[in-house]
């Protein structure tokens, strides 16, 4: 079993059970905090005094106890971190928003999780910072159109994370994060000894503990480190539905979950020149032809906009695959024959890129298909796997007749669709939106 | 009624130690995106009850305004989020921990050299700023600093820095109210 639970991946009143799932979680949200003694706004408002530096001991423990415990589950495959909600980066709104914020914060004493605390255990103040927060929202409403392309657009990464920044493996940003956290709380303890005039010395052992107990947790992180493609592979799943015909003659469909060499030994990733070509003229899909074969063959011959990755170049294309697409691209692997595009197909898949299939038979089924009756493309006896099987006159690149059928000659095509979009995690299920 | 007085007269506990309230609290983050794949939040949950009234007050209005419009527009309802049973849970949480802790009392935390109303007034507007940035940044110190940072969402890092540096700038400015 792979976390996160599908199930709760969004709340909806088809099945009520989330609610309980989240509430429960803000339940335990906030008392924690409420124990922590950020109902108290002179708490809060004492870390930018340095006197008492409660929030970014409490914040940043957190902050590394979870990212610990994060890493440590999706190195060990028990969390698919794709399905981890990741705040998109948008520099421009977010830096400013958070200049925004910081002043709320020291005017107001408190920031919207702390306020709730406050507010539910009596404290006045409190209310009026959540009463202030619905005016604020508010205000933010009717003002966002004036700025929306800014606010959309400006310094937008999509989905980014530090370790893609720094060009370093996540677990070793965990150990970073780690030992900067632990340097840090003991910078604050000093801090609070020289300004606050704490006395650290009755401060308990036990944070010693902790401290040892959390590092060796990181070092264990990085020995786990990330999932290896290939295990990431085998742990892969694909729905579909099967229809199965009954013995009085009823047809049923009923739901099955294949691996993913199943999705290939039973062929439903592969999909026919005829499907690939309709899938043009489709509203409702974003074909991508992703060609992985040499530039030599991409030149000789391709289809029209296919785009060429050869496949030892692929990897580095995966990224600006993942980072937000339109949902309903499909991307469908290219080669001669099928071999090189079956090899991309594992690595796309392996890596989460949704909606990927093969073009069943690659150029060579497609020639065979739509190309007949073109005149500069002949026949070769002598091609072997994963050749192209046919001699060309130039190579005219997608300026034979074939690499474009006509869409009226070949309105009517029998094919079995094999597309069956899956559409990745809705925006709006996720993140603080 | 005596379980009520009893509720708020209760010994006063002191508060958990930092490192062990964050502990925890990286326990319950952690948890949450184990189960749902979410981290935890709350000023989401803000502008969808504004968008709630709004719609209830003049529905046509949120249809022309696009940042209402993707919470509220046509027969959607804007509660239906994860982040809104995050919000209402964590009222009642801090609210648990208040009454079992003894800390459930009318009152006003703040500075000693400011009145009352002075206080209140302040909260109100930092209340007002802070949430005009939060649904700026699109999130909040919980839905961006602490589950963004968690994650090593690079622009929640950015958002983070951004906070306290604005917050330990002004801070010397605005001493009067808390020191």
């Amino acid at each position: 079993m792979t976390f996160p639970l599908e199930a709760f991946s969004a709340v909806s009143s088809a099945h009520p059970w989330t609610y309980v799932v989240f509430g429960g979680i803000g339940v335990a949200f906030g008392y924690t905090l409420e124990s922590a003694g950020f109902g108290d706004s002179r708490k809060l408002a004492a870390q930018f005094y340095f006197k008492e530096l409660t929030v970014l001991k409490v914040m940043f423990t957190a902050i590394v106890v979870a990212m610990t415990l994060l890493f440590g589950a999706v190195g060990l495959g028990l969390i698919d971190f794709s399905q981890v909600w990741v705040n998109p980066t948008y520099l421009g709104s977010g830096v400013l928003g958070g200049l925004i914020m910081g002043v709320g914060f020291i005017i107001g004493g408190f920031c919207p999780t702390t306020s709730l605390a406050a507010a539910s255990t009596g404290k006045i103040d409190g209310m009026m910072f959540m009463l202030g927060g619905f005016v604020g929202a508010f205000l933010f409403g009717e003002t966002e159109g004036y700025f929306d392309h800014w606010y959309n657009d400006a310094g937008h990464y999509g989905r980014l994370t530090l370790d893609q920044v720094f060009g370093l493996s996540a677990p070793t940003l965990v150990l970073i994060f780690v030992v900067m956290a632990l340097f840090m709380f003991w910078g604050a303890e000093q801090l609070e000894r020289i300004v606050g005039g704490k006395d650290q010395s009755r401060e308990p052992r036990l944070r010693k503990v902790g401290a040892v107990g959390l590092l060796g947790m990181a070092v264990a992180v990085l020995a786990i480190g990330s999932p290896s493609l290939e295990g990431r592979y085998q742990r892969l799943t694909f729905k579909r539905s099967e229809a199965i015909t009954q013995a009085d003659g009823t047809v049923q469909t009923l739901p099955h979950v294949y691996s993913a060499d199943e999705m290939l030994s039973k062929r439903l990733v592969f999909i026919s020149p005829a499907e690939a070509f309709k899938v043009r003229y489709q509203q409702e899909i974003k074909p991508v032809y992703l060609d992985v074969r040499s530039e030599a063959d991409y030149n000789l011959y391709h289809l029209a906009d296919a785009i060429n990755v050869p496949l030892d170049q692929l990897a580095a294309a995966v990224p600006d695959m993942l980072t937000e697409p339109a949902a309903n691209t499909v991307f469908i692997a290219i080669s001669n024959d099928e071999q090189a595009a079956i090899k991309a197909w594992k690595l796309l898949v392996a890596n989460k890129v949704p909606n990927v299939y093969i073009l069943d038979g690659g150029v060579n089924h497609w020639i065979a298909t739509f190309g007949t009756q073109d005149a500069g493309l002949h026949p070769s006896a002598t091609a072997g796997d994963d050749q192209l099987r046919y001699v060309f006159a130039a190579a005219l690149g997608d300026r034979y007749a074939s690499c474009s059928p006509s869409p009226m000659k070949f309105e009517e095509l029998d094919y079995q669709p094999r597309i069956v979009l899956q559409l990745k995690r809705d925006k709006s299920g996720g993140g603080c939106g | 009624m005596q379980w009520l007085r009893s509720l708020f007269n209760r010994p006063e506990k002191p508060y958990l130690h930092p490192y062990f309230a964050g502990a925890v609290l990286g326990v319950v983050l952690f948890s949450a995106f184990l189960l749902t794949g979410n981290g935890l939040g709350s000023s989401g949950a803000t502008s969808r009850i504004d968008a709630l009234l709004v719609d209830l007050v003049a529905p046509t209005h949120v249809d022309n305004t696009p940042y209402l419009l993707k919470m509220a527009g046509g027969d959607k309802n804007p509660l239906d989020d994860w982040i809104v049973p995050v919000f209402l849970g964590a009222l009642m949480g801090s609210f648990m921990s208040g009454a079992r802790n003894g800390r459930l009392k009318l009152t006003t935390t703040k500075g000693p050299h400011i009145s009352n109303s002075t206080r209140w007034l302040m909260s109100f507007l930092g209340g007002m700023i802070f949430l005009y940035g939060a649904r700026m940044a699109r999130g909040c110190t919980s839905g961006q600093a602490l589950s963004g940072g968690a994650t090593l969402a690079a622009g929640s890092w950015a958002i983070m820095l951004a906070i306290f540096a604005s917050a330990y700038l002004l801070a010397y400015f605005v001493r009067k109210l808390w020191l």
